[in-house]
């Protein structure tokens, strides 16, 4: 790597169901202004401006033009990536490869989506459909894919009903910590328990909302860091790890599920993992690592990344739940921020994860703080099987 | 720059105006194929060592495929399967940007990039009508032919230019596309041909703008050491630079590109080119529509403010000429959009790697791509290619 790179700033906006009071570039503008003011710059300082969502949820072509005036990108180097579910973190990655160059001074990543605005589940039918053979026979959602991950944990005995719910209401009282979460209400285990069923075991609770806001990172090369901030959190690796689907011919996943999405969706987050801990000697993630986000569509998912990030071995998620490892008090807690089951804005999501490693590394938690963070890893998923890895330090 | 970053190969479909015998998947699958016969690459998860594809930045965009996520489905024909992969939602120039600038992060060694789009399934202006914000200037009607339609018209008033300057890009492009086997439209044309044909949006008529196209183009990029190892003739890039201009045409001077201005000086810098008229052999420019040739040699300080209509008239830009422009013959002889940019490097790496046939400009050392994103060219990419820069250092 040319140079080393830090993130030195970010920012969020509160995230809700609606925000009829503003546009998608006021709301951009939100999380802009937001994380320049946590990196103590002015937006003379950013060189470029990487802008990431999913195009066809609210329905902006090339969304990047209209939102230059909001962004901050006017006269400013950038693109637009897109990359499902984890649009924010393929924008985090895009970053940090141009903050290594060193040809820039700090590049400002944004990941957005303003639900509100359209219908994320019309444009979602049209991914799994292979226009020639495919079309409308699948009846396929993110919700039963999550269901054939569920379903498979449950044949394992990798977990119980009741621990799953115990997990989401970890979720539930961490976003009550975080003032920017969207979904911030107690739960019990029996109201998880008993909420509707989406496609059993999946169940309403367990899954992520539709949220509205925007999420942003500043990333400078190590040259500029050292002038920006004394509280930098250095991004020691990434990844974004693809696993290819092949929805109409069969599945060419090396799991020994039948149905493509789920088990393609671990394998990809496994090899993220496996990727980053191999390239920085990690060998007891557990132990090395301090905090972890990962990209938990739903409770289900959260708790089989456990697994496929190897905080466990597997079919043993239980004795994470039973020690409760992975809650804010626990050796390694996960999601600290409420994660995807609390505040889903698609476009952001994926950023958020890695974001809030950085907020938790520069200890600027609040109430949601883990002590002593030194490590940490942010893991997402998103629609095309894509799962980043981002490794964070507090010094290399 | 401490590392440095060359094109090793590109391969293209035949561009076409409706191509009902392939897929998308199967126009990706034919360059990539191409890509893999020419170089002996394998893919990252097929070798344990050596210089292998290690990243893939495919380059699309939802709308045109009415599908989210638009490259879900197309990873197996580029090989995207267990490796690092992303995908750019602009111009092909930028997914070279990109791939060049992750060469240059130290991160990766050799990168696939692709692009493909079918222009004939669907309609371009009314996906082009979303890329207008969506309270003051989509309810307008606005696509990208009538913004450019105002734009042409301020550019006339501003320096004088006229329809027939236009026109006689129109001529030179579709007589450079007689020698690109690539090019969809093989027919030489008259500037009476261009001025009499069907009025679009004044001053733009059918021969001065795009024509529907589909077909898909791969490149790689690689690192100095891989690129060494993997070609003769490596195509060194020695100079990127991108910028965004404002989005509403009232906030900009439409006659004059700052953005692209930007661009092309942050190109400029980082290749160490110091008299961009003097040391570049041959430009390839987006001609989305033919007043935008002009405006865009300009914009890239290749010639006066103003001063586009004298250029063309003087043959400067036509083969044969100090600075031939769209040797391949532009997107007016039918390069899809989104694809353009990348197939407009891949004529300009032919050039450098003197292979580029009976259009060949002899002696090209040092080429310049530019490419446009967005409604009048909001957003710029200007790439500076160079076949010896890797040598003299």
């Amino acid at each position: 790597m040319s140079e080393r790179i830090a993130i030195v700033g970010e920012g969020q906006t509160y995230f809700k169901s609606r925000r009829p009071e503003v546009s998608e570039l006021e709301m951009v503008n939100e999380a802009v202004m937001a994380a320049l003011e946590n990196a103590q710059l002015t937006i003379k300082e950013v060189d470029a401006v990487v802008v990431g969502n999913m195009e066809l949820f609210e329905g902006d072509y090339q969304v990047d033009m209209w939102l230059a005036g909001g962004s901050g990108a006017y006269l400013k180097s950038g693109f637009k990536v897109q990359t499902g579910g984890s649009t924010g973190s393929s924008v985090c990655c895009t970053v940090f490869d141009l903050a290594a160059t060193g040809e820039f001074k700090t590049i400002l990543g944004i990941g957005f989506e303003k639900q509100d605005e359209g219908s994320s589940q019309a444009s979602l039918r049209s991914i799994h459909e292979d226009v020639f053979f495919d079309v409308g026979s699948s009846g396929k959602s993110a919700a039963t894919a999550v269901q054939s991950v569920a379903m498979d944990m449950m044949r394992r005995k990798s977990v119980t009903e009741e621990q799953v719910a115990l997990v989401r209401v970890k979720q539930a009282e961490n976003a009550m910590r975080n003032p920017y979460a969207h979904l911030r209400r107690k739960l019990t285990v029996e109201e998880v328990m008993n909420s509707p069923k989406l496609a059993w075991p999946l169940r309403v609770f367990h899954m992520c909302p539709t949220s509205v806001g925007a999420c942003a990172i500043i990333v400078a090369p190590e040259s500029q860091v050292k002038k920006i901030s004394n509280n930098p959190a250095w991004v020691a690796d990434w990844t974004n790890i693809h696993g290819a689907i092949q929805p109409f011919y069969g599945s060419i996943t090396p799991s020994t599920i039948s149905t493509p999405l789920g088990p393609m969706w671990a394998w990809s987050v496994e090899q993220a993992a496996n990727r980053i801990y191999k390239r920085n000697g990690i060998t007891n993630p557990r132990k090395e690592l301090d905090v972890v986000e990962v990209y938990d569509m739903a409770t289900w998912a959260e708790i089989e990344w456990w697994e496929r990030i190897h905080l466990c071995e597997r079919n043993d998620a239980h004795k994470l739940v039973e020690e409760r490892a992975t809650w804010l008090d626990g050796d390694i807690p996960v999601n600290p921020s409420g994660g995807v089951t609390s505040t889903n804005a698609i476009g952001a999501s994926a950023m958020q994860r890695i974001a809030e490693v950085a907020i938790q590394i520069r200890g600027e938690g609040g109430e949601r703080q883990v002590p002593n963070v030194n490590v940490g890893l942010a893991v997402t998923a998103g629609g095309d099987m894509y799962s980043a890895g981002v490794l964070i330090k507090k010094s290399l | 720059m401490n590392r440095k970053v060359a094109i090793v190969a590109v391969a293209q479909t035949k561009y076409q105006a409706s191509n009902t015998s392939q897929s998308n998947s199967e126009l990706l699958w034919e360059v990539t194929k191409k890509i893999l016969e020419q170089t002996g690459l394998k893919f990252e998860n097929q070798v344990d060592s050596g210089f292998c594809i290690d990243k893939i930045i495919h380059c699309s965009e939802d709308f045109w495929q009415g599908r989210t996520i638009s490259d879900l489905t197309l990873h197996p024909e580029m090989g995207g399967y267990a490796m690092d992969v992303i995908k750019v939602a602009a111009d092909g120039t930028q997914a070279v940007y990109h791939a060049a600038m992750s060469i240059l992060s130290g991160h990766h060694d050799v990168i696939l990039i692709t692009a493909q789009r079918k222009e004939s399934e669907t309609i371009k202006s009314s996906i082009e009508n979303n890329a207008f914000d969506p309270i003051f200037l989509r309810p307008l009607g606005f696509n990208f032919l009538t913004a450019a339609a105002l734009q042409a018209t301020r550019y006339m008033n501003a320096y004088g230019l006229t329809e027939e300057h236009f026109a006689r890009v129109a001529v030179k492009n579709r007589k450079n596309a007689i020698n690109d086997p690539y090019a969809r439209r093989q027919k030489a044309i008259t500037i009476s041909d261009v001025m009499h044909s069907k009025m679009l949006a004044y001053p733009i008529k059918q021969l001065d703008s795009k024509p529907v196209a589909d077909g898909a183009c791969a490149i790689v990029i690689a690192s100095e050491d891989a690129a060494k190892k993997l070609t003769d003739k490596p195509v060194w890039i020695t100079g990127l630079g991108s910028c965004y201009d404002a989005h509403y045409l009232g906030d900009r001077e439409l006659s004059r590109s700052e953005a692209l201005s930007l661009a092309a000086r942050r190109a400029y810098d980082m290749a160490g080119i110091k008299n961009p008229r003097k040391e570049i052999d041959l430009a390839e420019i987006s001609d989305e529509y033919s007043y935008q040739e002009l405006l865009w040699t300009e914009g890239l300080g290749l010639c006066d403010e103003g001063k586009g209509g004298e250029l063309i008239k003087s043959g400067i830009t036509e083969m044969g000429g100090k600075l031939p422009v769209n040797t391949s013959g532009g997107l007016l002889s039918g390069l899809p959009s989104g694809v353009a940019g990348m197939a407009q490097t891949a004529e300009a790496f032919l050039q450098l790697q003197g292979k580029a046939g009976a259009r060949q400009v002899d002696g090209a050392k040092t080429a310049l791509v530019q490419g446009t994103t967005g409604p009048c060219g909001q957003s710029h990419c200007v790439i500076i290619l160079n076949q010896r820069k890797g040598e003299i250092l």
